[in-house]
C-alpha cells in the first residue's frame, strides 16, 4: 500500500480546512454544522436549567396548596412595586440582550459593545434592588434559619393583614424558604450571567463577534432571555397570585 | 443474509505492526494529556480515574464483607459500618457506574463509530473530567475529614438533622460529578444529531451509540433535579431554611420524590450503556447481523421514556398514597417489557450465529444470567405485597447488585476487554482473561446469591450485626466475594502487562463491522484519514467479508 | 422583518432535513414588538393582582406569564424560526417537568384518599 500517497491527501485535505474562516474548528466540516451544533448544545443546557428550577416549582405548587394562608400572609409582606420594577428592568435587559445579538450579525462593534453595557447596567440594577429587598426580609425577621420571627404574622400590624395561628405562621417559613430559594438560584444565575457578559464585553470590543462569528453571543443571549423567563415565572408565583384568600 | 453459515477466520496477527502514528505518540508529556481535547484521551483520562475510584469502592465493600463475616460487629463499630457503607455506595454509583461506559468507552468510540473526528465539544469534554475529578476529590475528602453516615440516598431529616457528619462536603462532591456527567450527555446528543458521517443515517447507527443516545437523554433531563435536591439538602444544613424539615412544614416525601426523580432513571443510566455493550459483543462474536436492530435500538429509548415514571416505587413503604403506589407498581411492571426485548433479541442473536467464546463473549453471557436474575427480581420488588416484604432486607441489596455489578460492570469488563485491541493496538492473553471472566461469574454468584434468601428470610440491610443463624450464608457471600476480588484483579494484571507484551492486534482483530475497527489501532488523533462514507448497513458482515484487504486505512 | 443569510451549502451529512433550517436573523422591529407585549402584560399581571377574583386571579396571572414565556421564548429566543429538533427539544423539557408534576401530584392528591 502506497503509504506516501495517503499522507499526501491527507496534507490535501488540511490545506482545505485552511480555506475555511478561522473560527472553524477542526472537526467541523462546516460553519454551518458549528453553528448548528453549538446552539443545539446551548440548548440542551437549558433544559438541564429548567429542570433544576423544575424542582424548586413543583416545591412551591405542593406547599401552596397545602399551606394556603401562609403564602397569602407571606406574599403580603413583599414589596409588590418592587418586584414590578425589577419585572420591568429584566425585560428592558431581555430587549438591549437581543439588540446586542442583532449587532453582532450586522457586524457593527460599536452598538454590540454598547448594548452589552446596557444589559449589565440593567443586571446590576436588578440585583441592586433585589439586595433591597433581600435586606428589607433581614429587618423584618422573615429570613428562616437566620432571624426569623412568626411575631409579624400572629399580631400583624398592617391592618389588611389576617391574623394566622401559631402554627399556620410557623409555616411561612416554608414560603420564604423557597422565596430565598428560588430568588437567590435566579441572582446567582443573574450573577455568573453579569460575569461572562464583562468577558464578552471585552472580547467584542476586540471585534471578537462581529467578523461573522456570532455563536458565542447569540448563545449567551439565549442563556440571558432564559433568565428572564425563569423570572417571568418567580414574579406572579411569588408576588402576585397569593395576595388574597 | 444470516442463513448462509459464516466461517469465522480471524486475521493473521503474526504479521500485524503497530502504525508509526497514532493518538498516542501524537504528543508526549504530561501537558499533551492535561490539556488534551482529544476525545480518546480523554477516554483514557477517565478510565483511570474510574479504575482508581472503583478500587477505593471495591475497599470499602470488602470492609463491609468483613465486618458481615460474623454476626457480632466486632470489626468496627455500627458508626463506622455506617460510613462504609454510605461511602461504598456513594463512591461506586456516583464516581463509577455512571460515568464507567458513557465517559471512557463512550466518550472514546462514539465520535469513531459515527465517522467524526471528535465530539462536539472537546474543551467541555476536557472541563467534564476535570468537574468529575473536583467531585472525586470532594467526595473524597469528606471520606478523609470523617466520612458520611447517610447512605448514598441522603435521607431527610436524617441528613439535614440528625447527623453530624460530613454531609455537605459529599452532597457537593455529587453536585459537581452530575455536572460532569450533564457535560458528557449534552456533548453526545449534540454529536449524535450533527457529527454523523455521510450515510450515516439513525438506522445505520451501532446499537452502542443509540444506547448512549438514550443514556444521555436521561442524563439531561435527570441530573439537575437531583442537584438542585442535593443543593436544597445542603442549605438546609448550612442556613436553616425549611424546603423538607417538617419542623418548620415541610414535607420529608417531597425530598424522597424529587431523590428519586433523578436516581431511578440514574438506573437506567447506569444499566443502558452496559446494554450498548453487549449489543455490540454479541453480534460480533455471533457474526450475525442483530436480530431485530429497530427493535433493540427502540427499546433503549423506551427504556429511557418509561425510566422516568416509577420513581415512586423506592417508596412504597414510606407513607405514599396507596392509590397512587397502585399506580407507579403498573407502571414498573411496563419497564420489564423493552428489557425483556433487549434479552430476547440477543438470544435470538446467538441462534444459528457462529460463536466463538473469547473474553468479551463469555463476560457478555455472565451479564445475560445475571442481569435477567436481577431483573426479573426487580419485577418481584415492583409488585406491592411483596416490596412491603422485602424492601430494606438484603433481598433488594442482592437485586441492585445483581443488575448494577452482575449487569453493568460485567459489560464495562466485557466492552473494556472488547475493545482494548482498538484502544491500545495490543492483544492481552486469551486463555487468562476467559479464565477472569469465569472466576468474575462464579465469585459473582457465591457473593450475591446468599443475600437473596437472607433478605428473604427477612436480614436487613444496613445493621452491623446480625443474628447467629445468617451467618453461614454471610460466610458464603464473604467468600464469593473474595473470588469476585481475585477476579477483578486478573484484569488489573494482564491488561497493563499487554500494554508491552501483548501480541500486536492488527486493525481487526475480531472481524467485526463497526466503522472503529475499520481503521488502525490505535486510531490516528483525528481518527480517520479522510471523511468516512458510510455505504452499507449496520453489521454486515457479507460487505465485510467482501471488503478487500487493502480498503484498511493505515498510515505510517 | 427577519433577512435570510445563506451560510452556503448545508454539506452533504446524513442527517434529515428536520435537523436543518436556515440562519435567520430577527430584526429590531420583532424584539420591540415583543418587548412592549410583555411590558403591557407585566402592567396587566400587577393590576388583576390588586383586584380579588377569588379563583380566577392565579389563572389570568399565570396565563399571562405563560403568554411572555412563550413570547420569550418563540421570537427573542428564535424558536420560531429554527428547526424542529430545536422546537422538540423545548417541548421535551415541558413534557419532562408535567411528569415530575403531574406524577408527583399523583401521590400528594390521594394521600388522604379514605383516611378521613
Amino acid at each position: 500500500m502506497d503509504s506516501h500517497a495517503i499522507a499526501t491527501t491527507a496534507g490535501e485535505v488540511h490545506a482545505e480546512a485552511h480555506a475555511h474562516p478561522a473560527y472553524l474548528r477542526h472537526h467541523f466540516e462546516t460553519v454551518e454544522q458549528q453553528r448548528e451544533a453549538a446552539s443545539f448544545g446551548m440548548w440542551l443546557f437549558l433544559l438541564t436549567e429548567f429542570m433544576f428550577f423544575g424542582g424548586m416549582f413543583m416545591a412551591y405548587l405542593i406547599y401552596r396548596n397545602w399551606y394556603h394562608a401562609a403564602f397569602v400572609a407571606g406574599s403580603n409582606t413583599l414589596n409588590i412595586w418592587m418586584g414590578t420594577a425589577n419585572t420591568a428592568i429584566l425585560i428592558c435587559s431581555s430587549l438591549t440582550m437581543a439588540m446586542a445579538v442583532y449587532s453582532a450579525e450586522m457586524r457593527r462593534k460599536k452598538s454590540l459593545v454598547v448594548y452589552l453595557i446596557l444589559t449589565i447596567t440593567l443586571g446590576l440594577t436588578f440585583l441592586g434592588i433585589k439586595a433591597a429587598e433581600y435586606k428589607e426580609k433581614f429587618d423584618l425577621h422573615h429570613v428562616p434559619g437566620a432571624n426569623f420571627s412568626i411575631e409579624s404574622f400572629v399580631h400583624p400590624t398592617s391592618p389588611r393583614a389576617i391574623a394566622l395561628a401559631p402554627d399556620m405562621a410557623e409555616k411561612t417559613q416554608v414560603y420564604f424558604s423557597l422565596y430565598f430559594a428560588m430568588t437567590g438560584m435566579h441572582a446567582l444565575h443573574m450573577i455568573i450571567g453579569i460575569g461572562i457578559l464583562l468577558v464578552l464585553v471585552y472580547r467584542a470590543s476586540q471585534g471578537a463577534y462581529t467578523e461573522g462569528h456570532t455563536s458565542t453571543v447569540e448563545n449567551f443571549g439565549l442563556y440571558w432571555h432564559f433568565v428572564d423567563v425563569i423570572w417571568t415565572f418567580l414574579f406572579p408565583l411569588l408576588y402576585l397570585i397569593s395576595r388574597y384568600r | 443474509m444470516s442463513s448462509t453459515n459464516t466461517i469465522v477466520v480471524l486475521p493473521d496477527q503474526s504479521t500485524a505492526q503497530l502504525p508509526r502514528k497514532n493518538y498516542l505518540n501524537q504528543e508526549y508529556g504530561l501537558k499533551s494529556w492535561l490539556l488534551t481535547g482529544d476525545h480518546k484521551r480523554i477516554g483514557l483520562l477517565y478510565l483511570f480515574s474510574i479504575t482508581f475510584f472503583f478500587f477505593i469502592g471495591g475497599a470499602f465493600a470488602s470492609l463491609i464483607r468483613l465486618e458481615l463475616l460474623t454476626p457480632a460487629s466486632d470489626l468496627m463499630s455500627p458508626d463506622t459500618y455506617n460510613k462504609v457503607f454510605s461511602m461504598h455506595g456513594i463512591i461506586m454509583i456516583f464516581l463509577f457506574l455512571v460515568p464507567s461506559v458513557p465517559a471512557t468507552l463512550g466518550n472514546f468510540f462514539l465520535p469513531i463509530m459515527i465517522g467524526a473526528k471528535d465530539l462536539a465539544f472537546p474543551k467541555l469534554n476536557l472541563l467534564s473530567w476535570y468537574l468529575y475529578m473536583a467531585g472525586g476529590i470532594f467526595i473524597l475528602s469528606a471520606m478523609v475529614l470523617g466520612g458520611v453516615d447517610t447512605g448514598w440516598t441522603f435521607i431527610t431529616p436524617l441528613s439535614t438533622h440528625y447527623v453530624n457528619t460530613h454531609v455537605v462536603t459529599a452532597a457537593m462532591g455529587i453536585f459537581i460529578a452530575g455536572f460532569s456527567s450533564i457535560l458528557t450527555g449534552i456533548n453526545f446528543i449534540v454529536t449524535i444529531h450533527r457529527m454523523r458521517a455521510p450515510g450515516m443515517t439513525w438506522f445505520r447507527l451501532p446499537l452502542f451509540v443509540w444506547g448512549q443516545y438514550a443514556t444521555s437523554i436521561l442524563i439531561v433531563l435527570g441530573t439537575p433535579v437531583l442537584a438542585i435536591t442535593l443543593v436544597l439538602v445542603a442549605l438546609e444544613r448550612t442556613t436553616g431554611i425549611g424546603i423538607f424539615d417538617p419542623t418548620k412544614g415541610g414535607d420529608p416525601l417531597l425530598f424522597e420524590h424529587l431523590f428519586w426523580f433523578y436516581s431511578h432513571p440514574a438506573v437506567y443510566i447506569m444499566i443502558l450503556p452496559g446494554m450498548a455493550v453487549i449489543s455490540e459483543v454479541v453480534s460480533t462474536f455471533s457474526r450475525k447481523r442483530i436480530f431485530g436492530y429497530t427493535a433493540v435500538a427502540f427499546s433503549s429509548v423506551a427504556i429511557a421514556v418509561f425510566g422516568f415514571f416509577v420513581w415512586e416505587h423506592h417508596m412504597f413503604i414510606m407513607g405514599v398514597s396507596n392509590y397512587s403506589a397502585l399506580v407507579f407498581s403498573l407502571l414498573t411492571m411496563l419497564v420489564a417489557v423493552p428489557s425483556a426485548i433487549k434479552i430476547f433479541n440477543w438470544s435470538a442473536t446467538l441462534y444459528k450465529g457462529s460463536i466463538t467464546f473469547e473474553a468479551p463473549m463469555l463476560y457478555a453471557f455472565g451479564f445475560f444470567g445475571l442481569f435477567t436474575i436481577g431483573g426479573l427480581t426487580g419485577v418481584f420488588l415492583g409488585t406491592l405485597g411483596m416490596n412491603i416484604h422485602l424492601t430494606e432486607t438484603y433481598f433488594i441489596v442482592a437485586h441492585f447488585h445483581f443488575v448494577m455489578v452482575g449487569g453493568m460492570l460485567m459489560a464495562f469488563l466485557a466492552g473494556i476487554h472488547f475493545w482494548w485491541p482498538k484502544m491500545t493496538g495490543r492483544m492481552y492473553p486469551a486463555s487468562v482473561s476467559q479464565l477472569a471472566a469465569v472466576v468474575t461469574f462464579i465469585g459473582f454468584i457465591f457473593t450475591f446469591f446468599p443475600q437473596f434468601i437472607l433478605g428473604y428470610l427477612g436480614m436487613p440491610r444496613r445493621y452491623a450485626a446480625y443474628p447467629p443463624e445468617f451467618q453461614v450464608l454471610n460466610v458464603l457471600s464473604t467468600a464469593g466475594a473474595t473470588i469476585l476480588a481475585v477476579g477483578y484483579l486478573l484484569p488489573m494484571l494482564y491488561l497493563p502487562w499487554s500494554l508491552k507484551y501483548g501480541k500486536i492486534a492488527g486493525n481487526n482483530p475480531w472481524q467485526a463491522t463497526g466503522l472503529e475497527w475499520q481503521i488502525q489501532s490505535p486510531p490516528l488523533t483525528e481518527n480517520f484519514v479522510e471523511t468516512p462514507i458510510m455505504d452499507h448497513e449496520v453489521y454486515d458482515y457479507e460487505w465485510l467479508a467482501n471488503k478487500t484487504a487493502h480498503e484498511v486505512e493505515t498510515v505510517g | 422583518m427577519s433577512e435570510h443569510i445563506n451560510h452556503g451549502n448545508l454539506g452533504n451529512h446524513g442527517n434529515m432535513d428536520m435537523e436543518h433550517q436556515e440562519h435567520h436573523i430577527v430584526g429590531p422591529k420583532v424584539y420591540l414588538a415583543v418587548f412592549f407585549v410583555l411590558l403591557t402584560c407585566t402592567a396587566l399581571m400587577t393590576a388583576v393582582a390588586f383586584i380579588n377574583l377569588g379563583i380566577l386571579s392565579p389563572i389570568i396571572i399565570l396565563a399571562l406569564a405563560c403568554l411572555e414565556a412563550c413570547l420569550v421564548v418563540l421570537f427573542s429566543m428564535h424558536i420560531y424560526y429554527s428547526s424542529k429538533l430545536l422546537k422538540l427539544t423545548v417541548v421535551a423539557g415541558v413534557f419532562v417537568f408535567l411528569i415530575l408534576i403531574t406524577m408527583t401530584l399523583s401521590d400528594y392528591i390521594s394521600r388522604a384518599w379514605g383516611l378521613w
